[in-house]
């Protein structure tokens, strides 16, 4: 299992990429958006711990579009 | 006064009714629309009532019918939609106040279309979670929708109003949309079936997206037929939706009596036989027991699937709505602003490698309906939590509410496999759903197990009086 990140770790984060984004983050709205982002490292951590094959691609498939006639 | 008794039968006996020439299209509408004005409050399902383009449709079916034409096979049954479908002279909201000053939407949504063709008779437009990201219908700027069996408690989500005007026997269809379990979860909560088709079945033109990855549409209903009725005339390839699958249309309506002969049907375990409340498991074995299902079958890593569902949903998400996030983030409602917000700093590769976990989890699954054509599990772990109630104890363990009422309707979602949520048969008792589970297309298998089901009447939509 990947480790999950900490309250302080999240927020550098959050502040760091919110910045790098343009993103503004309300002081009022902060606590809240860090807590969200541990919910979801905590479920990335479970996604990036497991190991898969090479060959698996992303589940979505683009297709190209043919020209009608 | 009517013929029949609005409130009392399911929508396809409204039809029969009508097309039998024993009721007009005309005084049914008139029926919901007072049924609505009268117990609609209590629940606050709905966000706009369209009674005179109603009563408008409602005339067009009679006077199809006195000119001796065919009406359409849903001719006279009237139905609601969960506000994010595009009604022709309608802002679609979809749960917001940001979406309240855009023009309104110049053609119906392709979904709502088609009912309309078939001679359904459109109501009004429903309450739901604000772009669809709840559990709960706690909607913080239209206000709570209520459980039609208890009013503290909520209606279920993200398409609460849609669960509780059917509980609440205002409609007998309405129309909603299920990214992580948005029609299954309020259909469990009011009692009523709610159907999940496959991902791409149906046309998602002219809905409001929340996470495009995993957005499907579906009716919900006060039984099987009725569903199954609406699914069919939703059916047809659409070229504006690139998910859309574009099969031919597969009528199911006249396959529900085929019964379940030659089914392989299998309880699941692992994940979905833990976290729950006692009551959950009693309901599905109570559905395993009517069907003489004894075997058990693991979905494996399903819990790891529930949890890529949440890292793409909340990226999708917040990309969709980007813009408004970083202008005006207050005016989000402040149980979906910070989850979107949050949304908006997830890396890429996490998003990338719950993609591609996904396309390994499908495979597994696959590999599984190769053995077993239905499978079972519940639909929530808990009955309707309490409108406001931020945790609850699960299993023993104190979880947060909203969240984890979604914990066994995400992992299925997240492949796009046809579910139908029955409404398992609990008198006394606050509603509980059991989901009906198939492989991709296979919508025929879920809705005659449904149909068998409710015909042993395991299955009956508890309609609030």
């Amino acid at each position: 299992m990947t480790d999950v990140p900490t309250p302080s770790e999240l927020g550098t984060h959050v502040d760091a990429v919110a910045k790098l984004v343009a993103l503004p983050i309300a002081p009022a709205h902060r606590p809240g958006v860090i807590l969200y982002m541990g919910v979801i490292a905590a479920a990335a951590a479970q996604v990036m711990a497991f190991p898969l094959p090479d060959e698996v691609e992303p589940a979505p498939v683009f297709r190209p579009a043919p020209v009608e006639p | 006064m009517s013929a029949i008794d609005y409130a009392a039968v399911d929508g396809l006996a409204l039809v029969e009714a009508v097309r039998g020439r024993r009721a007009r299209a005309r005084e049914i509408c008139d029926g919901a629309l007072a049924r609505i004005a009268t117990h609609g409050p209590a629940v606050n399902a709905f966000t706009r009532v369209l009674a005179e383009q109603a009563r408008a449709d409602a005339d067009r079916v009679d006077a199809t019918i006195a000119a001796g034409g065919v009406p359409g096979p849903l001719a006279g049954m009237p139905f609601a939609v969960k506000n994010l479908f595009d009604v022709a002279g309608l802002t679609t909201l979809a749960g917001s106040k940001i979406n309240a000053s855009r023009p309104p939407a110049v053609r119906d949504a392709f979904v709502v279309s088609a009912i309309r063709r078939a001679g359904g008779v459109l109501v009004g437009a429903l309450n739901m979670d604000e772009y669809a990201y709840g559990f709960t219908t706690e909607n913080t700027h239209y206000g709570p929708a209520h459980n039609p069996h208890d009013p503290t408690r909520v209606a279920g989500g993200s398409s609460g109003g849609s669960g509780a005007a059917v509980g609440a026997g205002l409609v007998p269809l309405a129309l909603a949309s299920d990214t992580n379990g948005s029609i299954r979860v309020p259909a469990a909560l009011c009692g009523v079936f709610g159907f999940k088709p496959t991902y791409g079945r149906l046309s998602r033109t002219g809905s409001a997206l929340f996470a495009p990855s995993f957005d499907h549409v579906g009716p919900l209903g006060r039984s099987v037929r009725d569903v199954t009725a609406a699914y069919d005339v939703m059916q047809g390839p659409d070229p504006h939706d690139p998910a859309c699958a574009g099969r031919p249309v597969e009528a199911c309506l006249p396959r529900l009596g085929e019964g379940i002969g030659g089914l392989r049907i299998a309880v699941l375990d692992d994940h979905f036989a833990r976290g729950g409340e006692p009551g959950a498991f009693a309901a599905v074995a109570q559905v395993a027991a009517a069907l003489g299902v004894s075997r058990r079958a693991t979905i494996p890593e399903a819990q790891r699937a529930r949890a890529a569902a949440m890292v793409i949903t909340a990226s999708e998400g917040a990309a969709l709505h980007l813009a408004d996030l970083k202008t005006r983030a207050e005016d989000f409602d402040p149980l979906t602003r910070d989850r979107f917000l949050a949304g908006a700093l997830v890396p890429a590769g996490w998003y990338v490698q719950a993609q591609r976990f996904r396309a390994w989890y499908r495979e597994q699954v696959t590999a599984l309906f190769r053995e077993i054509d239905v499978l079972l599990a519940p639909t929530t772990p808990c009955p309707a939590p309490r409108i406001g109630q931020e945790r609850m104890v699960l299993d023993g363990v104190e979880v947060l509410t909203r969240p984890n009422l979604g914990v066994y309707t995400q992992p299925l979602s997240f492949i796009g496999l046809p579910i139908l949520s029955v409404p398992v048969t609990r008198p006394g008792a606050l509603p509980l759903g059991v989901q009906v589970i198939a492989a991709p297309f296979r919508e025929a298998h879920v809705l005659r197990v449904g149909a068998v089901l409710e015909a042993k009447a395991v299955a009956t939509a508890a309609i609030a009086t």
